[in-house]
């Protein structure tokens, strides 16, 4: 059928599970080109029969017309969401992606994506004036000013505010300031215990 | 180390009129009303500002504090809330610029000079950048490969638009008389409500949009 392969795009991004991106289908995006192609050759050709005086070929050109039109806009859709899905992940992840993630985005939307952590950077920087506001920091309403928190892996050496220099290891426990692990517990290093 | 009056008192001394209460209060009344509005509202970048000088001097006074002073944690949780409640104001604009891009430009290019816009300058180069990128982006990876006739992108056509005729809850500041809530259509008559200091109402949003933006009423 017609225009079926775009739908099947926008079908997969649909069917992926929330908050997960699947790898950008560069094949299928190429079939649903190649289809418009022959559509639009298959209507010129049409037309310009109608035009030397073959009558009959009007409805058909009018359908292949509305498939091309179908087909942009699934085409569209699959794109626009994917990038949907690629500014939440700048906001979970920073400006770094994690591998397996960028594992799943083609060239251009890489390119996309550094574009927009750019435009974040400049705007944040921008904010009130002088020096700026993290926007990425401070997504929950505070609680408390201390949080208990638990490492899931091993990430190194972590300075504090205040100078302190301590060690997350794999499993030890430490009680921080949020504002200060509030980005590690996003990326997964650190796990809230809630008691 | 001042206490958590006397900090306030002074640096309200930096505002013109307003205390730092005051400017507070008037941010959170703007975060909710854009957190509930369909469509963005005018920016209040004046009280941004005001509201970051007020963080950067109160984290002064933190740090000339003893170590270890009870107060400061209390200061320092002030502060972090202060920060979520201008962070969430921010965030909730930009996530609606970054969605009604291009409906906004649009607007802002229909705009006479005398009405004033609703994006900050900042907030205005974010929306043209952004829009620039999204527009090349589709068009590298899509529509550079099209047939020519359908290669175009209409503004007019594809620009999302915020839904004004979305139900909010609202609560009433001012006496407002006569407020048109339902056009005159062929089954029913107009209809009109008078609303009093207090009253809170469910309604669509489109009637009431100029009274939020004037403060008459605040969303909720």
């Amino acid at each position: 059928m017609l225009a079926e392969k775009a739908l099947e795009l926008v079908r997969e991004l649909e069917r992926s599970i929330d908050g997960s991106l699947p790898p950008y289908n560069e094949d299928r995006v190429r079939q649903v080109l190649e289809e418009m192609r022959v559509l639009y050759e298959q209507n010129q050709k049409d037309v310009s029969a109608t035009v030397a005086g073959e009558s009959g070929l009007f409805s058909g050109v009018q359908v292949r017309h509305a498939a091309l039109e179908r087909n942009k806009r699934c085409l569209l859709a699959y794109l626009y969401n994917r990038i949907e899905q690629i500014k939440k992940m700048r906001w979970e992840f920073g400006s770094v992606l994690p591998t397996e993630v960028k594992y799943n985005l083609c060239e251009q939307e890489m390119q996309w994506f550094g574009r927009y952590n750019k435009l974040l950077a400049n705007y944040m920087m921008s904010i009130g004036g002088s020096g700026g506001l993290d926007l990425t920091q401070d997504m929950k309403p505070p609680k408390t000013l201390y949080v208990e928190v638990r490492c899931l892996a091993n990430h190194g050496e972590f300075e504090t505010q205040d100078g302190n220099v301590i060690v997350l290891k794999k499993n030890s426990q430490h009680f921080l300031l949020r504002s200060e692990c509030e980005h590690l517990i996003r990326q997964g290093i650190l796990e809230h215990i809630v008691h | 180390m001042s206490t958590l009056e006397d900090l306030k008192d002074e640096s309200g001394e930096e505002v013109e009129t307003m205390t730092a209460a005051e400017v507070l209060r008037k941010l959170e009344e703007a975060w909710l009303n854009e957190k509930f509005a369909e469509d963005l509202l005018e920016a209040k970048t004046d009280l941004v500002e005001c509201m970051m000088e007020q963080i950067s001097e109160m984290e002064d006074n933190i740090s000339r504090a003893k170590k270890g002073d009870f107060k400061v944690s209390i200061h320092r949780l002030e502060i972090d809330r202060i920060r979520y409640v201008l962070s969430s104001y921010l965030r909730s604009r930009l996530l609606k610029i970054e969605k009604f891009a291009t409906h906004l430009l649009e607007e802002e290019k229909v705009r006479k000079d005398d009405e004033p816009s609703k994006l900050s300058p900042e907030e205005f180069t974010f929306a043209k950048d952004y829009d620039k990128s999204l527009e090349s982006h589709l068009r590298n990876l899509a529509l550079r490969h099209m047939p020519a006739h359908i290669q175009s992108l209409d503004p007019k056509q594809i620009a999302v638009r915020p839904n004004l005729d979305k139900y909010v809850f609202l609560r009433v500041n001012e006496d407002t008389e006569g407020v048109l809530v339902e056009e005159e259509t062929l089954d029913t008559g107009e209809e009109i409500v008078d609303m009093k200091r207090g009253d809170q109402h469910i309604m669509r949003y489109r009637p009431v949009a100029p009274l939020v933006a004037s403060g008459a009423v605040s969303l909720i």
